[in-house]
């Protein structure tokens, strides 16, 4: 068994869309119950949050746009930027919380007091830019991460993998000049899901060229496709690039019942992603990853996929022969 | 909609006089492969293109020496005299789907475009044209696809524009195709949203069939004899 941490922190119920939005604050609700009814919580190591440092914002995002965006809620507007973009008065100080608590979370597994950590923490990050929000997201709490990372604890080789059914715009753009951040993600294709980018052939630009690799995967396709290309694809491209930590941008919006795509991924192709991500972990990044919640709409699957991938996490001790992939 | 929006104006241009050798510098510095040529006035006399020059090349069956020799020779003759003069070009006024079957019917990868008076205000090539699409598309911009099958009858597609409406979402474009089954055709609004939910359980409600695309691909490969 290993020592699993746990983010989160009743700030980030406060965070209040309007009515009838799927990013709502009851996604966190029903999934700590049910962490709680499969004895799951008592488990984990919980791990306090608290507001980021600003200076770690800024160090992602461009200090114009963050004031918008604290501007927006303190003027009491409904939506920043655009309409799927919902606000509350408090919305700017829970993002704050949402990036503290992965920053905690890095934090506590960097001092060896957890083996790793999954960050149940909301709004969500990977769809926001350096300058832009999108997709419900407003600060990028992966990426603020992954620069943590690499400046706070001199981490070389940082790997983020994003199986959110939505391609991270964001995540991508960010690191896009950068070689000492591998982003992969695979996802819907960019012709039917939001938000249209995440094609094969975006891989990286200038020194970042091939240190960004997208997997698109066509409507329907579901397990056997995300199997496939998660061997053939993922694994070499870590094993070349040899990260020392993994951040994972863990959207649970892929399966079947849920309406915000059409992927048709089951519960037991979750599990598959959990197990192969978690072995490229253990392989190379010692079993260091903080894994960081996105999307998941349906409020029935959703808690359930969590308490898979939290499972996952903790009986991480699947290893992994030295023949295998070599 | 119209050529004038979308086409290339900073255009560079040789006058009839122009030697081969510069006409070539040009095309190879700018990665051109059509230059259009003007009169003293501004008015299109014709066009040289990548191919024309290929023309007008010596013979590569040629020893080395004569080679240089010709060519040397050949560059120093006029545009005028390989140029192409019964050009084909399209008018200011002329839209983008005009565009679009012209370049499809004639086989041209870029088309002069003249106002009445027959001066060269633009040309438009197929990147040109491809760059528009994205834009009428859309998809330059973020968005999801919905894939929604509706019974051909009137009065349809306004049911769906009013739901995408009542949700307050922008609509980028919509695209309409036919389907396999005849009563049926296949609409793709492209959304400018994320949230989604909503919109597809309110055309669910509405009776809306959605359907997997990859199922509708199936059904249009050719089948097997």
């Amino acid at each position: 068994m290993r020592k699993t941490g746990f983010v989160f922190d009743q700030k980030y119920l406060e965070h209040v869309t309007f009515n009838g939005h799927p990013e709502s604050h009851h996604r966190l609700i029903a999934i700590l119950e049910k962490l709680k009814s499969d004895g799951l919580l008592e488990k984990l190591v919980p791990i306090g949050a608290e507001p980021a440092n600003q200076r770690w914002i800024e160090a992602t995002h461009n200090i114009h746009y963050i004031m918008r965006f604290e501007e927006a809620c303190i003027a009491g507007l409904p939506d920043f930027e655009h309409q799927d973009n919902s606000i509350c008065r408090e919305s700017y100080d829970v993002a704050l919380v949402a990036v503290g608590g992965v920053l905690k979370a890095i934090d506590a597994m960097m001092a060896g007091e957890v083996d790793n950590a999954f960050c149940a923490i909301r709004p969500p990050g990977h769809h926001a830019e350096y300058d832009r929000a999108l997709g419900f997201c407003y600060f990028n709490n992966v990426a603020i991460g992954a620069r943590y990372l690499r400046k706070n604890y001199g981490i070389k080789r940082v790997g983020i993998i994003d199986f959110d059914v939505h391609h991270g715009n964001g995540t991508q753009k960010i690191f896009e000049n950068d070689d000492s951040v591998f982003y992969y993600s695979i996802h819907e294709h960019p012709s039917f899901a939001f938000p249209g980018t995440g094609r094969e052939f975006e891989t990286g630009a200038g020194s970042g060229e091939n240190f960004t690799l997208n997997t698109p995967v066509l409507p329907g396709k579901g397990d056997m496709e995300y199997r496939k290309k998660l061997t053939t694809d993922m694994i070499p491209a870590f094993k070349s690039f040899q990260p020392e930590v993994m951040l994972l941008s863990a959207g649970f919006d892929g399966h079947s019942a849920d309406l915000m795509s059409e992927i048709n991924l089951s519960a037991e192709g979750y599990k598959f992603i959990n197990r192969t991500i978690l072995n490229l972990v253990n392989r190379y990044c010692a079993g260091r990853v903080v894994s960081v919640l996105e999307g998941g709409y349906n409020l029935d699957v959703l808690p359930r996929l969590v308490a898979d991938h939290l499972r996952a996490l903790l009986e991480n001790t699947v290893s992994w022969s030295a023949d295998d992939n070599r | 909609m119209f050529v004038s929006e979308t086409m290339a104006t900073d255009l560079i241009t040789v006058g009839p006089d122009t030697t081969l050798k510069e006409a070539k510098k040009l095309m190879k510095e700018n990665n051109f492969r059509h230059l259009p040529v003007v009169d003293a006035a501004g008015k299109l006399v014709g066009i040289v293109t990548d191919r024309d020059m290929r023309d007008a090349h010596p013979s590569s069956l040629l020893d080395e020496e004569s080679y240089a020799r010709t060519y040397e020779q050949v560059m120093e003759h006029r545009v005028e005299e390989i140029m192409s003069r019964d050009t084909l070009t399209i008018s200011v006024y002329y839209t983008l789907q005009d565009t679009l079957l012209v370049m499809g019917k004639k086989k041209v990868g870029a088309l002069p475009v003249i106002d009445e008076d027959g001066l060269l205000k633009g040309i438009m090539s197929t990147r040109d044209l491809l760059r528009a699409f994205v834009n009428i598309m859309g998809i330059g911009e973020p968005g999801t696809l919905l894939c929604i099958l509706v019974q051909e009858k009137p009065g349809q597609m306004k049911k769906i524009v009013d739901i995408i409406t009542e949700e307050n979402v922008s609509l980028g474009s919509v695209l309409v195709a036919k389907y396999w089954d005849r009563e049926k055709r296949a609409v793709f609004p492209y959304v400018m949203t994320q949230n989604v939910i909503r919109i597809k359980e309110k055309l669910l409600a509405e009776g809306f069939e959605l359907f997997d695309p990859m199922s509708w691909y199936l059904d249009q490969l050719p089948q097997k004899r």
